[in-house]
């Protein structure tokens, strides 16, 4: 990793360095020096046989590998500085001139680059020549449109590059508003142009060349020098953190609406899931819950009693989200409004007032979330005795955190607004992360470090994975946003960001029967799955719809539920390493060009391959299964199909396709129950399914799924599972840790099986039995009949 | 797992109040009616007949039948249900994946035999409750029924009273237009002479006034030619009439000798005869002398309407910007509706200025007519108001015929129990509003502290579901919601002996929901005992 700092000397004022979201220094090696002459020097990275040639006149940097350039600095010389100068002077006023900078990277041999999210677009960047750059602008839009670089609600300045040869990174760690200008030589090329390069041999070598402008800070980029995709993201989780691990509950299916009017109607929507049987964790109260959109207050007349609402919810083991949000309703009978401007922890206008601006509350004031000592007071409002009728099992939401100014200009807050001594214009894009990382810190603080918190922002920044899940925004109820919920969410897990979802169901407009149930279907198989709604469209909760769309919403909703414990260790893994949940194909299949574009489907982690069904009326899909010489098996019919291949695979309206690769181990609770944590002590049924060299290998990992002791006292169960030789043996991975758990083995599903005379299972002390077994001839399964075993012990299954 | 077999205890005593408790062997979450299928120490078949298994695996914590039958008392089987048999209460089946999960689901706590949940016991507690309130309910749908007989014989009565009122009515009906006839003979009759009489003294008014005019043009020419004739030689010279520029026939701004002759009808002067047909040429034009160095010609009255033209669209224009930049999304629609209506005003305004208001002389208003004339007039009005009182009388029977029709068409139930209801309103005080409920009229809201009303639907239909058609009306098409659909309300009916609206809601936007009793939906009661047992297992 190489990272290049540029600041100015001596400036007239100290410039903005983003603080708070690198999760420490790097560390630094020295560089020694190969070679000099006059106009440079040659320095070896340390490994790999990787220089870097420093070039003076004019300036220039380029990273080497052997013989090849992998990425050149400042080559198109587009390195813009502006110094800071004083526009104008009197004894009172120094009015700085404008501060901006830029900074242009070409890489040699990259045809494809991603990331640099929040936007409504492909996964695959396009060149923006031409067109508008992309760009990264906190901003409350209303009503988005798809497959625009414009700006959204987060931004995180984070680009991959991929090529068949490499993945590299770029971090451009500044937070005021950033422009990304992208072109390509062989953008503008047909195939044909392509393949006529390639034939004659004549092709120029393919290039992407990248420009970063920002309007204010200084230059400091990480250069990720991979090379794989796996090196990508272990380096810039090295470098910004990894994904907070949820409460397994928050991996389940959550029930929003812009607005459940009162505790009535909370407990009627509660038990209208238990009369329809569809499983759900989380309910989640909008913006009118509270006394006149006080935050950290209850509508009195509607939710007289929240304890008892929140007990009812509680005694069916299910939970609630509430909504908190960073404005502040300027009231002097405000308890919140009072304590945050007597301690001076509003954001300032220029004159150095208040800032205030217009909001759901109407007059607002915005916290100075920069200022630790006001995140430090926000967080101790979360403790149970000072947020009343709050309790253990209601977590936050924090919305309209860009933060959103409905009378600002483009809907946020001034740039020339201050947090202490920095204007807004230098931090805009951080303001969201400081508002969820003090709302994260206020609900461990609350459980006195022992819980983990859930808190949903809609707002993000570099780092923001450290606290909580994020979603996209205000999308609408149309097929288009439907689609594109998989690129938004794929560009966020790239660079970090794994717990992303989209509004099921749209958020403005209403679906249609289909569509409703199509983004249900896709938003069990996508990472923070909850359905949303406007204020102004007609209820939909999932049992309106008559019964047969119900059957299919519960369908849906209780594969997820099975899924859970998948879900859970990719969620260990992306916490753990930084590895994402959701991923693009490319990123487990590099070098297989045709995967490079492809965001109508996506891999769970790397064994589960899903292709949503996202058109409008669709007879049949057609999804790409990589990998040559591999094999998937549909995890519902368990037929096999062959990789690196296009597969037509016939729908209906309750086809969710999903294949599971071969070579891979996925356990999963067959027995779904009306919440996840109903579901705790329950059985695993482990779904082998073999590779053509009868191989597989997967994991299982268990903990109390809520408190941080997995982490702090080692309290988890993590297990390797792998089939060889005919045998299916389960052994510890972490030695280190314990806990233990009643969930056993139920069932064990091979996939690709050839009928054994007999199977025996082996048990940690040293006991044989025989296992039953039935064996379907047709689909080559074979089905283990109840091992019995506890989940967290060492066993092996002998097949003969 | 090894619970294969429960041992119930049921004291058979609540329910059917012998006294005597009985031992019943069968496997957990087995109901009663299935019994006979799980015997021990046989092979099981599952109830689809798609497997047979030993016994041992009957609720053995794994699912070995396709429908979920062979772990009735367990959460093995995804598509399972366990049967609780609550004794004290009602017994229920509920699916296998609320078996031990933590959550007291039968009130006789055996579905969470495994979870450590602490459930209690609590059927006798609901079965008391429940006979209570079946009690109670008995008890109002018993005198609700009597009050609904009451409503069907006073709705019959009614609906008697409305047809024989209406016959009535169609008999008056006729009468009336008989008489409309008749009036409209004897109107026409009088009104003839009167026309006549009335035409008569016009026609002589026309000639007198003609007469009139003419003696007025004949002093005005004699007093022109005196004018004209300056040198007062009898005759009017072309010299003389020269001055009057008024008269140029080309309008060139002078009057030349030919021209002049031309008018004088080419001689050089004229007498006072010769003068009469010169004065008819001129006399539209001429200005008299006297009152010419007053008169100037009207201002033009366009430019100041035009004026008022711009301004009103610089109005328009100036309001737009500020519009949008408005917060409130339903200000902005009432300040649009604001400039719509002074828009409008303006248009109002008519295109052109008054008309010059008339000479005097065409003022002198007509003589009164004469005593003969004047009766028969009398006689005529005497007749035009006779007609268009029975006029007034049928048109008030037709009224009351259609209302009447109208009410006897609405449907008020199979038996008109509903009928009451029919130009009735209820009204329910919430925190923030006041819900009217007029049936088969209207519903509508208002905000008790001040503000207007908003409709919030108009009878449409009865909506319940089939064989309980009126048990929910349909009130839609009420005031529209901003971007979202016109306001509607369902009104749900339950047996109550009071009419009253019991609760409103809104739970979708702009979708209202309210509850409202009447004894008009009460159904014959069941004997208590019916309601009590009926669907008790024991």
């Amino acid at each position: 990793m190489t990272r290049v700092k540029i600041n100015e000397l001596k400036p007239l004022k100290p410039r903005f360095e983003v603080p708070d979201v690198l999760i420490n220094d790097p560390p630094t090696e020295p560089l020694s020096l190969l070679s000099r002459d006059e106009n440079g020097v040659v320095l070896s990275l340390g490994a790999d046989s990787q220089r870097l040639i420093v070039s003076a006149k004019p300036f220039r940097l380029d990273i080497m590998e052997g013989r090849e350039v992998l990425l050149s600095l400042n080559s198109r010389g587009l390195l813009a500085f502006e110094h800071l100068r004083i526009l104008y002077l009197d004894w009172l006023l120094s009015l700085l001139g404008p501060s901006s900078i830029s900074l242009d990277f070409s890489l040699p041999g990259v045809e494809n680059v991603y990331g640099i999210p929040e936007h409504a677009d492909s996964l695959k960047l396009k060149a923006t020549d031409g067109g508008d750059p992309y760009r990264l602008f906190n901003l409350d839009v209303f009503q988005y449109e798809v497959f625009n670089p414009m700006a959204l609600y987060g931004a995180i300045p984070v680009m991959l590059s991929h090529s068949a040869q490499r993945t590299m990174g770029i971090f451009w760690l500044n937070a005021a508003e950033t422009w990304v200008d992208i072109s390509s030589n062989t953008a503008g090329k047909t195939v044909f142009g392509q393949m006529l390069d390639y034939v004659q041999g004549s092709s120029e070598t393919p290039q992407t060349d990248v420009r970063w402008i920002s309007e204010s800070g200084i230059i400091d980029v990480f250069i990720m020098l991979g090379p794989t995709p796996t090196d990508v993201f272990s380096q810039y989780a090295s470098l910004t953190g990894t994904q907070a691990f949820p409460p397994l509950s928050a991996l389940a299916y959550h029930q929003c609406r812009w607005n459940y009017n009162d505790q009535e109607d909370v407990a009627a929507v509660d038990q209208g899931f238990d009369d329809h049987d569809i499983p759900y964790d989380f309910i989640w109260l909008d913006i009118e819950h509270t006394d006149g959109k006080r935050y950290f207050t209850w509508d009195p007349h509607k939710f007289p009693q929240p304890k008892d609402m929140l007990q009812g919810l509680l005694d069916k083991r299910r939970k609630m989200v509430t909504i908190v949000d960073p404005h502040i309703k300027v009231d002097s009978s405000y308890k919140i409004h009072n304590e945050i401007r007597s301690k001076g922890f509003y954001v300032k206008s220029k004159d150095g007032g208040d800032y205030e601006g217009w909001c759901w509350p109407g007059n607002s004031g915005y916290p100075d979330f920069t200022n630790p000592e006001m995140r430090a007071w926000w967080a101790s409002m979360f403790a149970y005795d000072q947020y009343e009728g709050s309790m253990e099992n209601m977590y936050t939401w924090n919305d309209m955190n860009e933060p959103s100014v409905f009378n600002g200009p483009e809907v946020t807050m001034h740039k020339d607004a201050l947090h202490g001594n920095w204007e807004n214009r230098d931090l805009h894009n951080l303001y969201g992360l400081y508002v969820q990382r003090a709302t994260a810190e206020g609900l461990i603080e609350r459980s006195g470090g022992v819980e983990r918190p859930f808190v949903l922002a809609r707002a993000f920044f570099a780092g923001s994975q450290r606290y909580g899940a994020v979603w996209t925004g205000d999308n609408a109820a149309e097929w288009e946003h439907l689609k594109i919920s998989i690129p938004m969410c794929l560009s966020l897990s790239l660079v970090g960001v794994s717990f992303c979802g989209a509004d099921v169901g749209g958020f403005f407009k209403s679906p249609s029967t289909e569509l409703l149930v199509r983004w249900y279907q896709t938003g069990a198989y996508q990472p923070f799955f909850r359905a949303h709604a406007h204020l102004d469209t007609p209820r939909r909760e999932p049992w309106l719809f008559g019964p047969e769309n119900t059957a299919l919403i519960r369908e849906a909703v209780r594969q997820r539920y099975a899924l859970l414990p998948y879900w859970y260790q990719l969620f260990y893994h992306a916490h753990h390493s930084g590895q994402p949940v959701m991923r693009p194909l490319w990123v487990e299949y590099p070098q297989d060009t045709a995967t490079f574009s492809m965001d109508d489907q996506f891999l769970l982690g790397r064994d589960l391959l899903v292709h949503p069904v996202t058109e409008e009326g669709a007879r049949g899909v057609t999804a790409y299964l990589p990998g040559k010489g591999e094999v998937w098996f549909d995890v519902h019919t368990f037929q096999k199909h062959n990789g690196a291949q296009n597969l037509y695979i016939p729908v209906t309206i309750s086809s969710i396709p999903v294949f599971q690769r071969g070579g891979s181990i996925i356990p999963r609770k067959a027995r779904v129950r009306r919440s996840s944590s109903c579901m705790e002590h329950d059985p695993y049924t482990l779904f082998v399914a073999l590779s053509p060299k009868r191989f597989a290998q997967g994991e299982l990992y268990i903990d109390d799924g809520h408190t941080f002791n997995f982490d702090k006292q080692k309290q988890f169960i993590h297990r390797r599972f792998s089939f060889a030789n005919n045998a299916l043996s389960s052994r510890n991975l972490a030695p280190g840790s314990q806990f233990t758990t009643f969930s056993w083995v139920e069932k064990i599903v091979i996939l690709g099986a050839s009928k054994p005379s007999k199977a025996t299972l082996k048990t940690h002390d040293g006991k044989e039995s025989q296992l039953e077994f039935e064996f379907d001839a047709s689909m080559s399964v074979l089905t283990l009949r109840k091992p019995g075993v506890n989940a967290g012990l060492d066993w092996t299954v002998v097949l003969q | 797992m090894s619970c294969a077999l429960l041992l119930l205890l049921m004291s058979l005593a609540l329910a059917m109040g012998t006294g005597a408790a009985v031992e019943i062997q069968r496997p957990r979450g087995v109901p009663l009616s299935k019994r006979q299928f799980y015997e021990e120490n046989k092979p099981f078949t599952c109830l689809d007949g798609s497997s047979t298994i030993p016994f041992d695996r009957v609720n053995d914590d794994y699912c070995d039948c396709r429908d979920g039958s062979d772990e009735p008392g367990t959460a093995a089987c995804p598509n399972g249900s366990f049967h609780c048999t609550n004794a004290g209460f009602r017994p229920a089946f509920i699916p296998s994946s609320r078996i031990n999960d933590g959550i007291c689901d039968c009130c006789d706590t055996t579905d969470e035999y495994n979870s450590g949940a602490t459930c209690q016991n609590t059927c006798r507690e609901m079965g008391r409750k429940e006979r209570e309130s079946l009690q109670i309910m008995a008890e109002i749908t018993k005198e609700g029924f009597l009050l609904k007989q009451q409503l069907i014989h006073e709705a019959k009565r009614g609906q008697e009273d409305k047809q024989g009122k209406l016959t009535e009515l169609q008999g008056s009906k006729k009468g009336l237009e008989e008489k409309v006839e008749a009036l409209r003979t004897v109107k026409e009759t009088a009104e003839d002479p009167e026309k006549e009489a009335k035409e008569r003294h016009l026609k002589a008014w026309e000639e007198q006034k003609e007469l009139l005019r003419m003696e007025k043009d004949k002093t005005r020419m004699a007093e022109a030619f005196l004018e004209l004739d300056d040198d007062a030689d009898g005759y009017v010279s072309v010299a003389e009439l020269q001055s009057h520029l008024e008269l140029d026939p080309d309008s060139d701004g002078s009057l030349s000798e030919t021209e002049t002759q031309g008018l004088l009808g080419g001689a050089d002067k004229v007498d006072t005869s010769t003068f009469e047909t010169v004065w008819s040429g001129i006399k539209d034009k001429y200005l008299s002398e006297v009152s010419q160095g007053q008169s100037e010609p009207p201002a033009p009255v366009e430019t100041p309407q035009e004026e008022s033209r711009d301004f009103v669209s610089d109005h328009d224009s100036d309001h737009y910007p500020e519009d949008y930049a408005g917060e409130e999304e339903e200000d902005v629609e009432d300040d649009e509706e604001d400039d719509h209506d002074e828009e409008e005003e303006e248009e109002k305004v008519p295109p052109t200025v008054q008309t010059p208001e008339k000479r005097e002389d065409d003022e002198v208003s007509m003589p009164p007519y004469d005593t003969e004339t004047q009766s028969l007039i009398d006689a005529a009005q005497k007749a035009r108001d006779d007609f268009d009182e029975a006029e007034r009388a049928l048109r008030e029977v037709d009224d009351q015929m259609k209302n009447l029709e109208k009410e006897i068409g609405f449907d008020f139930g199979p038996s008109a129990e509903f009928a009451y209801l029919y130009s009735q309103c209820y009204e329910l005080s919430t925190s923030e509003y006041i819900y009217r409920l007029c049936p088969f009229n209207r519903v509508s809201q208002k905000p008790k502290f001040g503000g207007s009303e908003t409709n919030l639907g108009l009878w449409g239909q009865w909506a319940g579901p089939e064989g309980n058609l009126y048990s929910v009306m349909k009130y839609d098409h009420g005031q529209g919601c901003w971007q979202g659909p016109n306001r509607s309300t369902t009104v749900k009916l339950t047996c109550g002996k009071e009419t009253v609206v019991t609760s409103t809601s809104e739970p979708s936007r702009c979708e209202y929901l309210m509850e409202f009793t009447t004894p008009a939906v009460c159904q014959e009661p069941a004997s208590l005992d019916e309601v009590l047992h009926g669907h008790t297992e024991l």
